[in-house]
């Protein structure tokens, strides 16, 4: 069966297997290995060749307490800063397994071949990054970030994909993931997908469902996130009426190259690189004047945004920022920042070796996401109370689980991916074992996941797009970016109401079931608005500033009403507050404190 | 942030590109798509892409992150393999004209999107992970920083395919050649300290077609998108195999 027919449940061919993982990044690739490597009838289905997947382009590095730099560093300070970088509302219990478990989780990516740089003892190398400390904020800046060279996103995932090799994982390459199977008792069986190259269309089963479908960066116009970042776990967990949690919070990355929106790392600074305004000032000394320029990164993309707007901006236009790396030297920019040298010629014309980079805050990493528990399990709100969603599982960016609340501290995203996707394999791993049956879903349940290939397939008008598309982006990036405001806030969400039908009932003219990229985009872009108008919807409710979120009517942040996740369902758009976790269980929670730098 | 976007002048460029898609086409053919692009700021072949699918939404090609890390878009720009989202139009446009073929030797999928099948095989022929036999440390394995040197220029690659797919011994003999891509990620592993398979690894080299296919034309390294040297990587087995006591 093809992907361009009418497509029914009854003649729909179907495959088996014991787990299946959405997404090839760093999230679905660890978790996979974990799978494979226990014998289970693994399946990866990634949209892309997996080395393409945007974990791809992280550069500065895994942040965790090895002790390789510092042999006193220790995971609860780690820990500490993770709870402050998210402004309050990261889940204690899951940021201390992440921080305590990663040694673990970095040490066997070495084992499998990672090629971390080395420090002249042979160790791991590991550089300062934005927002770490030593002593729990008492003993100044750590250094704390694991990097292989400013490759360490690209080297995981190979690395990654290479294990998974070894270990026989079952990829499905270029496959699309629909939209998933729900039971009548509502849990999770398995996807639709088709292969991309013919269009043959299969109901995947399987015992596990696993969700690492990434970020969805491509919500806003300027973004250091890859073309594919769609947020399609988002929009199939929405259609199927699980919520989002702290969707509002978005992280803008301090240095995406002006006008291209590629990111340059954090690790330029870390490396001893400074911002500069038009002046010459090196301005984050007065917003941050301890952690200066490696305060965290709501707060330099904040301050840098201000600069601009009260015209201290650089360049004829005063609308970005210098980067400032020449003081370094050509052999430390050269050795450390190999990749970030190659970018800046590519994308800004110019060498950091001798000139500045124009750099601006650009949309850069999802906080918010699908709720899990530590084990990677989906949760879902039901009369207020936590519910175990059967059979499904999240990991990385398209995960809350929640690691980065409020604001991801740098180097904690390839952190996050590689524990919690382990974490999910494990704990689907000892599941198996004790027995999963395999569960049954009618026709009907599978006609509900058709339902948006075979609008499409039917459509003979409509909007195009590419049109849509640039409609929503510009939207959120004007109403929903790094400071906002009530009104644009309201006209945001009203003009996103009013697309809406329009992105339900799109036109696809190219109707050829073989590799058509119009499909993919079509179905891309539902699962964009649906991550955009969550984003919008929840925004506004959220009446206070907190991390990324800051907002002009409500400054402050509110702790007394809204030291909360917030948790949006799309099916009546609203928004509904989650209790955060403060209960760690081997060392005293953290309590809210004045967050400065 | 909103900022004040000049209004640019526009000027034409005709973009040739190879279409076929197998379901519709009894063959290829060339289409022509004229595209308006600023003449104050150079865009990439890829946004030039993104414009002419703009017109033509049936235009097929893969990208993903368009920063060249993720090696999806490797094409033919106007006869030269490369990645169209690093390759500036200013430099690919010849008399106002730019062509894009899919990337030569593998079978088309449809339009600039080839069947990587025959590239990916290869490369999985190599074993290209890490074989360790002596048990793991409870930290890392140490590697001091010049071991580790030894792999930079190999660990790099990105396995977009512009190197295999502009070798004529890959194009000869796709099944049993296994060209610059893999060769490369084979003593990507041999020289990393780590391993311990260099024995096994040579040993299934060495045979007429594997590696000694290789006649030096060193198109892998006139077109690598990273700047990275696969003769010289197959070269250093070459020597390794002649030099090693069996």
């Amino acid at each position: 069966m093809l992907v361009n027919e009418v497509i029914n449940a009854k003649d729909l061919p179907v495959m088996e297997f014991d787990g299946i993982i959405v997404g090839g990044g760093g999230a679905g690739m660890r978790a996979s290995l974990q799978l494979a490597e226990s014998g289970l009838n693994t399946a990866v289905i990634s949209k892309v060749f997996p080395t393409r997947s945007h974990t791809v382009s992280a550069q500065g590095g895994i942040t965790c307490a090895i002790q390789s730099d510092d042999p006193d560093d220790d995971w609860r300070w780690h820990m500490f800063d993770t709870v402050k970088g998210s402004d309050y509302i990261g889940d204690q219990e899951a940021i201390e397994y992440m921080c305590s478990e990663g040694p673990k989780a970095v040490f066997e990516l070495e084992h499998m071949g990672l090629p971390f740089s080395r420090t002249e003892e042979g160790r791991i190398y590991q550089r300062p990054f934005g927002g770490q400390s030593k002593d729990y904020g008492k003993g100044g800046q750590a250094t704390r970030t694991c990097a292989a060279a400013d490759r360490t996103g690209h080297s995981l995932l190979h690395t990654l994909y290479q294990a998974n090799l070894k270990a026989g994982t079952n990829f499905l390459n270029e496959w699309f993931a629909v939209d998933m199977v729900l039971n009548t008792d509502g849990a999770v069986v398995g996807v639709i997908a088709f292969k991309i190259e013919t269009g043959e269309i299969y109901y995947i089963k399987s015992k596990a469902t696993v969700l690492a479908t990434g970020g969805a960066g491509r919500i806003y116009a300027s973004t250091t996130n890859a073309l594919i970042n769609s947020g399609d776990g988002i929009g199939m967990a929405l259609r199927a009426g699980m919520p989002v949690q702290d969707i509002e919070m978005w992280q803008f990355h301090p240095t995406g190259i002006h006008g291209a929106g590629t990111l340059v790392t954090e690790g330029c600074r870390g490396e001893g690189g400074y911002l500069l305004n038009k002046d010459g000032e090196r301005f984050m000394e007065r917003y941050a004047p301890n952690a200066k320029d490696l305060a965290s990164r709501d707060v330099v993309a904040r301050s840098m945004a201000l600069e601009i707007l009260e015209g201290r901006g650089c360049g004829p236009n005063a609308d970005h920022i210098f980067l400032r790396l020449d003081h370094l030297g050509p052999e430390v920019v050269h050795k450390r920042l190999p990749g970030i040298t190659e970018l800046s010629k590519t994308f800004a014309g110019v060498d950091p070796a001798v000139q500045p980079i124009p750099v601006v805050p650009t949309c850069h990493y999802m906080m918010g996401g699908i709720p899990t528990n530590i084990n990677g399990q989906v949760i879902t709100v039901q009369d207020g109370q936590d519910k175990v969603v059967d059979g499904l599982y999240a990991a990385g960016e398209v995960a809350c689980v929640s690691v980065h609340g409020g604001n991801r501290l740098g180097g904690n995203s390839l952190l996050d991916l590689v524990v919690f996707g382990r974490a999910a394999g494990i704990y689907i791993e000892e599941s198996m074992k004790q027995g999963v049956e395999l569960k049954k879903a009618s026709h009907e349940d599978i006609e509900k996941a058709l339902e948006r290939l075979n609008k499409l397939n039917a459509s003979s008008e409509g909007e195009q797009v590419s049109a849509l598309k640039e409609r929503m982006q510009q939207n959120m990036q004007n109403n929903f970016g790094v400071f906002r405001t009530k009104d644009l806030m309201e006209k945001g969400i009203e003009d996103l109401s009013q697309v809406r039908d329009e992105v339900e009932n799109m036109h696809l003219k190219d109707k050829s079931a073989t590799f058509n990229t119009a499909r993919i985009e079509a179905l891309e872009m539902q699962n964009l608005f649906e991550v955009a108008e969550a984003t919008a919807v929840t925004a506004n409710s959220r009446k206070e500033s907190r991390g990324a979120h800051s907002r002009d009517d409500y400054p402050d942040r509110d702790d007394e009403n809204w030291l909360k996740h917030s948790i949006y369902f799309s099916e009546n758009k609203e928004v509904s507050k989650r209790d955060v976790n403060y209960r760690p269980k081997t060392v005293q929670a953290f309590q809210p404190m004045v967050r400065s730098y | 942030m909103s900022q004040a976007i000049p209004v640019a002048q526009l000027k034409s460029v005709t973009m040739s590109i190879y279409r076929y898609d197998p379901t519709l086409d009894e063959k290829p053919y060339m289409q022509d798509i004229v595209i308006e692009v600023p003449t104050d700021k150079d865009i990439m072949v890829l946004d030039a892409l993104h414009l002419a699918k703009d017109q033509e939404p049936s235009l097929s090609y893969r990208r993903s992150c368009r920063e060249g890390v993720c090696g999806s878009d490797g094409m033919n720009i106007n006869g030269k393999n490369g990645l169209a989202c690093v390759t500036p139009l200013s430099e690919a446009v010849k008399r106002n004209k730019l062509t894009l073929r899919p990337m030569p030797g593998l079978p088309v999928v449809r339009d600039l999107i080839v069947d990587m099948k025959q590239f990916y095989d290869q490369l999985e022929k190599v074993k290209p992970y890490l074989i360790t036999k002596s048990d793991n440390p409870e930290t890392e394995r140490t590697q001091s920083p010049e071991e580790r040197e030894e792999l930079d220029g190999l660990y790099e690659c990105i396995l977009c395919g512009c190197c295999s797919t502009s070798c004529p011994s890959f194009w000869w003999n796709p099944d049993k050649f296994l060209g610059p891509a893999a060769l490369l990620q084979s003593w990507r592993f041999i020289a990393d300290s780590r391993d311990e398979a260099t024995e096994e690894r040579l040993d299934a080299l060495e045979d007429s077609f594997s590696l000694y296919r290789c006649h030096g034309i060193m198109n892998c390294v006139s077109v690598c998108p990273k700047g990275l040297n696969p003769t010289e990587a197959i070269s250093n087995i070459r020597n390794k195999l002649i030099t090693r006591e069996k």
